[in-house]
């Protein structure tokens, strides 16, 4: 069974600036007395997470809420095993599929069908699985032949299909994701949204940052808010949801006064 | 279950050990973005990545003849020397000038997905070899027009080669923390490699040398050319020069593991 277990886990920055990235300065301040190398080090700690500790099994859909800033996407970035906690211990059992950027690793010299092949090769997934969802893909992108020419030739809306076509081809165990994935789209918008919600309904965990209310009520079941690197409440969603309106004035009660809302993106109607 | 991600199951040694290890097995993936790497350089160009072979060409004559004619050398031992010579050069100082960006390059990639690090470095120095075979076409189209054939013991080439390959990874990761940290290394190591090729038997040979010649013993980088160029051209290397050779490889893993285990949790942060 997958699952997420993190336990006390805090991530620490150091913030290098300015002198702090010259190995020249670093070496010639080391030379001289301690009080000159305090100051001419600037070294800022980022405490970007702090003691963090959850678990997560089979058919957990977490959400993640909290301002900017505070922690969401170094969380994802934890369970996803690209930071190693500072301190701290994090356990993830399953294939995990980050979906952070859908482009990533795309290469506009490449062709279309070079590039689906290579994001798969980077998530790994295996050569035959790709080449035997490829046509399923082409089909679903309606790009047609542009898949044989270089992706610098597409439009942003083909790029979009193309991106949006691959990632959500693959079977995720454990799905990552930093805000939804929204198509602007108009005639694609349906599609998308059907098949973006199937992808996300096979995914046995799936954790989700994101600001808009509406994706959230609709895609978890649990939700997580965070606060500079720590968890103010974790729990039901509308439990969480209704105590963190409250806290921060935004919600039903707000959006009737006018006042901004949680909804400050809306990616997708509702 | 498949896969199993445990941050305190092993110590940062065994990590950063199983690092290298899953990074050199992961061949079918750097393999392929090598590849990826040398076809998008040359996509556009009629004769692909053979414009290297033709401008490396190029370099080798106009090179040949003016410092053959300078130092006085034959010609048909003298070119040999310098194809094979400029081809070993050019890998070395694109290691030491790309390894730097190992992981600045790959940034986006090691903040969206977990894979061995050492995969990064591993498809710069894999797409550097490309680049050198196709240098060394050069070499082996000259031996062939001068009947050179260097028997049995050219076989040794390859063990030097391996030497080469493997000193030029811990070169490359070594780097590749260091610029991943402190952002003023890559123009640091850019001017080395300008002074190394001077001070490098490239383009003129050790034997020019005639009363300082311990000044080139105390260059690692000959060594490492000198293990592929020598069995190339037939020549008996003295085994004292494979042996420091060898210790040059063991010295540079053990520096670079070491820094390995210490910072590889942190490169990801650095970046």
């Amino acid at each position: 069974m997958a699952a997420i277990h993190l336990d006390q886990v805090s991530v620490d920055f150091v913030v290098y600036q300015g002198s702090g990235r010259s190995l020249k300065k670093t070496l010639l301040h080391s030379s001289t007395s301690g009080i000159i190398r305090h100051d001419a080090q600037h070294r800022i700690q980022v405490h970007a997470l702090d003691r963090v500790s959850l678990r997560l099994e089979h058919g957990d859909r977490l959400g993640l809420i909290g301002g900017n800033g505070a922690g969401k996407t170094t969380l994802l970035r934890a369970m996803a095993g690209v930071y190693e906690p500072t301190t701290g211990r994090i356990r993830v059992a399953g294939q995990v599929t980050p979906l952070f950027d859908l482009s990533i690793g795309f290469d506009g010299d490449a062709t279309g069908y070079d590039n689906i092949r290579m994001r798969a090769a980077y998530l790994g997934v295996s050569r035959q699985e790709i080449e035997g969802k490829m046509d399923e893909i082409a089909a679903f992108t309606e790009l047609g032949g542009h898949l044989d020419l270089p992706v610098r030739t597409y439009s942003a809306g083909m790029m979009l299909r193309l991106a949006f076509g691959a990632a959500t081809a693959i079977d995720a165990e454990i799905l990552l994701m930093d805000e939804w994935i929204a198509v602007s789209d108009a005639q694609f918008l349906e599609k998308a949204e059907r098949r973006a919600e199937e992808f996300v309904g096979r995914a046995s965990i799936l954790v989700m940052a994101s600001h808009v209310e509406s994706v959230l009520r609709r895609l978890c079941n649990k939700l997580l808010w965070l606060e500079n690197g720590r968890v103010v409440m974790m729990g039901p969603l509308e439990e969480v949801l209704a105590a963190y309106h409250a806290a921060t004035g935004t919600g039903d009660m707000a959006r009737k006064r006018g006042s901004p809302s949680l909804t400050e993106q809306p990616a997708m109607p509702s | 279950m498949s896969l199993l991600f445990d941050s305190a199951d092993r110590s940062q040694t065994a990590r950063a050990y199983e690092d290298l290890v899953t990074g050199v097995t992961s061949w079918s993936l750097w393999g392929m973005l090598g590849w990826h790497d040398i076809r998008k350089r040359y996509r556009r160009s009629v004769l692909g990545p053979f414009w290297l072979t033709l401008s490396m060409a190029v370099l080798v004559a106009s090179l040949g003849l003016i410092y053959g004619s300078l130092f006085r050398f034959e010609l048909h031992n003298y070119l040999p020397f310098l194809a094979l010579g400029l081809a070993i050069w050019s890998f070395i100082a694109a290691v030491l000038n790309e390894g730097g960006q190992s992981f600045l390059e790959f940034e986006s990639l090691i903040k969206h997905v977990r894979m061995p690090l050492s995969v990064h470095v591993l498809r710069i120095v894999w797409r550097n070899l490309i680049i050198l075979a196709h240098n060394a076409v050069i070499f082996a189209v000259m031996a062939l027009w001068l009947g050179l054939w260097p028997g049995a013991a050219g076989l040794l080439v390859l063990p030097g080669l391996a030497l080469l390959v493997t000193n030029a990874v811990w070169v490359a990761l070594l780097l590749g923390i260091a610029c991943a940290r402190f952002r003023d290394v890559q123009p640091i190591a850019a001017s080395v490699v300008q002074l190394l090729f001077f001070v490098t038997p490239v383009m003129w040979k050790p034997e020019l040398m005639a009363e300082r010649q311990w000044l080139i013993l105390l260059n690692p980088i000959h060594y490492l050319i000198e293990v592929v160029r020598a069995p190339l051209l037939g020549e008996t290397l003295p085994l004292s020069d494979w042996g420091v050779a060898v210790l040059i490889t063991i010295a540079g893993w053990s520096l670079t593991f070491a820094t390995y285990v210490r910072f590889r949790k942190r490169i990801a942060y650095w970046l």
